[in-house]
């Protein structure tokens, strides 16, 4: 519980054995009040004894999902224990858990808040194609959310409770579903979407790729996920979740 | 004459392969109607190219066995396309699946005394790691 509000921290993992012990550490010392899952993606190692032996509740997929299957179960456990808020970590440890309160206080104008980089906060940097990519994703899922966006890849988000159902029944789980995909979604379908800017380690475990090619792949895989997003048809059983949602949408327009 | 021996033959041993699998139960009956019926079509042209002739060139295609094959590139086509769309669907509902599996194995991790435990080497190629990159 915190603030009254029952909160699951859900950690995607896939052979973390190694970064896992200490990120867990850390939310417990930062936020006594949460509950953890690791959703072990079929890892290799000791991904889910490691989870387990930190004191975490843990939900092992049989084989490899990636990270948006990962999330969707993640999604489904929050969903299926009630819980209030759900928020995304990266077990890698580029996300601080000491931002999560910032992100918590963020979700009672909005549905869904993103822990951004390049707002501020922190000194992280990427040049090249793969800036062009994020600078193009950013101001196209500006439009659609119609708030300013600086970092739409981030992994560290959190949502409330309209939310969790929403992504429980409807999660995309392809390239970049996890991220931009899902956004455009709940966007669409008349969720409140805001970010607060907050600081990203150096990874401790996993190196982030820096090749040209890479990243012009990553910019036109980038381009067909946002196609995607905006021409695919949203069940109507899912705008009804979207419809019970608390209404930031007043609010919003006061706010003009 | 060399042409028609080669196609009459190969019309009746994919006629046969056909009804061969059928016969073994190794294809499913909704996708054994159409090949069956593709079998059966295909089967005489392969003893009479020249039957199409006719109604391809009412068509305005040259002749009949250009028709074939731009029918059976059609056909081909289709065939693949219901394939990927069949696979898709697959996937979904074995990913659906997976999820419950996690689900309730974590369920009876709390519960029941479940033991958390390595997982088996099989089946673990890592179908997309990619996206944690």
């Amino acid at each position: 519980m915190i603030d009254g509000r029952r909160v699951l921290i859900i950690l995607p993992a896939w052979n973390e054995a190694d970064g896992l012990p200490s990120i867990l550490k850390e939310i417990q010392a930062h936020l006594p009040g949460a509950d953890t899952l690791v959703v072990d993606d079929g890892s290799t190692d000791r991904t889910a004894a490691v989870a387990a032996a930190s004191g975490s509740t843990v939900a092992q997929l049989p084989y490899n999902l990636g990270v948006g299957g990962a999330m969707r179960l993640g999604y489904r456990y929050a969903h299926l224990h009630g819980y209030d808020v759900a928020i995304q970590i990266d077990s890698d440890g580029q996300h601080d858990p000491s931002y999560v309160p910032v992100l918590l206080d963020k979700l009672k104008e909005a549905d869904l808040v993103i822990g951004a980089r390049f707002d501020g906060e922190g000194d992280y940097k990427v040049r090249g194609p793969r800036k062009w990519a994020m600078g193009l994703l950013s101001v196209v899922l500006s439009r659609i959310t119609r708030t300013r966006l600086t970092d739409t890849t981030s992994g560290f988000r959190a949502c409330n409770k309209s939310l969790i159902e929403f992504f429980a029944n409807w999660y995309p789980v392809e390239y970049l579903g996890d991220t931009v995909e899902s956004m455009v979604g709940a966007a669409r379908c008349g969720f409140v979407v805001r970010q607060v800017p907050v600081a990203m380690r150096e990874r401790t475990t996993g190196t982030p790729s820096a090749s040209p090619i890479k990243a012009m792949v990553y910019l036109s895989r980038a381009g067909l996920v946002l196609l995607l997003a905006m021409i695919r048809r949203m069940p109507p059983h899912l705008k009804a979740i979207a419809a019970s949602a608390p209404d930031h949408r007043g609010r919003q327009l006061v706010g003009r | 004459m060399q042409l028609t021996v080669i196609t009459s033959v190969t019309g009746l041993l994919v006629l046969v392969y056909i009804l061969e699998l059928l016969r073994r139960q190794q294809l499913r009956e909704k996708y054994a109607t159409i090949w069956l019926a593709i079998g059966v079509v295909v089967a005489p042209l392969g003893f009479f190219p020249g039957i199409l002739d006719s109604t391809a060139r009412r068509l305005g295609i040259a002749s009949g066995v250009s028709l074939v094959l731009f029918a059976g590139f059609v056909l081909v086509l289709m065939v693949s396309l219901h394939l990927s769309w069949e696979a898709s669907r697959l996937e979904a509902e074995t990913r659906t699946l997976s999820e419950e599996v996690a689900l309730m194995r974590s369920h009876l991790v709390e519960h029941h005394g479940y033991p958390v435990t390595k997982h088996q080497d099989s089946a673990l190629d890592g179908t997309d790691p990619k996206v944690y990159s």
